[in-house]
């Protein structure tokens, strides 16, 4: 039941709802977007103390990027949840994965042939999103960055290399599940081994508070570079199904 | 007095190519167009200031969410074409 994704592209003229339906369906959207943009122009802004608050505890908080502070020692409690998140769609999209022989997590096909252009311009980009990454991780304990980008860029490097044909990604190796739950093992161990010394959940001790922030930073950026590539290649991949299908129509 | 300009002009094309984006009638327009609208997005973010925000958005929003909307559009292809296969082989 849950072995494979069936895609169907809708009718967008041919709508299945009724008139009447297709009125009642606007008109509530009509009320909701309303309803948030006079909420928005009520409501107060955002408490200022937070912004003061956040600034007059950032030397504590082992990060000058007031962004990082937050997200992963201020309010780490959420980015955490934001891994698990990443952790149950690994968990989601790991069925839809083509399964390979071999225990390699990269496949090389060196009979594939690959458009020298693209090839010359992979042996480039390549490299350098990995640099970027790592610098976008390094950055963001005193500047504009972090885990998500550089995960995010390190993906796109991992896309352009699917991309070309030549490279393929097994995730049935446990190479591959450790990057894929390290994330959060590493948010979770991080969490317990400073829980002795703690008073809330997830509260680092303040000498150490940088070097456990870029722990959890690194295990996080590996978990969502290696998720975001992993939903890639499930789409890209060719299901089993999918091949038995073609031959029986032929 | 430029930089109103510029505000303007981000402002009043983030909303068409979200317009156009939905009212596109071909599943491949509709996603260069989001992706377009993630790029302008980006650069509205950065007028705000909100560089995280902004790399986030470059990054995941434009790049990596069209890469995933682009595999599945060809997905749909594929199920179209044997979709058509199926019927010319029952004819």
């Amino acid at each position: 039941m849950f072995d494979q994704i069936q895609l169907h592209e809708s009718n967008g003229s041919r709508s299945s709802l009724k008139r009447g339906a297709r009125i009642a369906c606007a008109l509530f959207s009509l009320a909701l977007s309303a309803g948030l943009a006079i909420a928005m122009l009520v409501s107060d802004k955002a408490p200022p103390e937070m912004a003061g608050l956040v600034f007059s505890e950032l030397e504590k908080s082992g990060v000058e990027n007031p962004v990082t502070a937050v997200l992963l020692n201020f309010r780490s409690y959420d980015t955490l949840l934001e891994v698990a998140v990443l952790f149950i769609v690994a968990l989601a999209m790991l069925p839809m994965t083509s399964i390979a022989p071999g225990q390699k997590l990269v496949e090389v096909d060196r009979e594939h042939s690959v458009d020298p252009a693209l090839a010359g311009l992979l042996r480039w980009l390549v490299p350098l999103a990995a640099i970027l990454g790592g610098y976008l991780l390094w950055v963001g304990a005193y500047a504009p960055g972090g885990a998500f980008q550089a995960g995010a860029v390190i993906a796109g490097a991992g896309v352009a290399l699917k991309l070309s044909g030549r490279y393929r990604f097994v995730w049935q190796p446990a190479a591959a599940r450790l990057l894929l739950c390290a994330g959060l093992a590493v948010f979770v161990l991080a969490g317990a081994l400073c829980a002795g010394a703690a008073t809330h959940v997830l509260e680092y001790p303040v000498e150490y508070a940088g070097l456990v922030i870029l722990v959890i930073e690194l295990a996080a950026t590996v978990t969502i570079a290696s998720v975001l590539l992993l939903l890639f290649t499930g789409l890209q991949d060719k299901m089993p199904s999918d091949a038995g299908r073609g031959r029986a129509s032929n | 007095m430029p930089e109103l300009a510029i505000d303007l002009f981000l402002s009043a094309g983030v909303l068409a190519l979200a317009g156009l984006a939905l009212a596109a009638s071909r599943v491949f327009t509709a996603i260069v167009l989001f992706a377009s609208l993630g790029l302008l997005v980006t650069l509205i973010w950065a007028r705000l200031g909100a560089w995280d925000v902004a790399i986030a958005e470059a990054a995941i929003g434009a790049g990596l969410t069209s890469a995933l909307l682009l595999a599945a559009w060809r997905k749909l292809e594929d199920a179209r074409a044997g979709a058509v296969d199926e019927d010319q082989s029952r004819v």
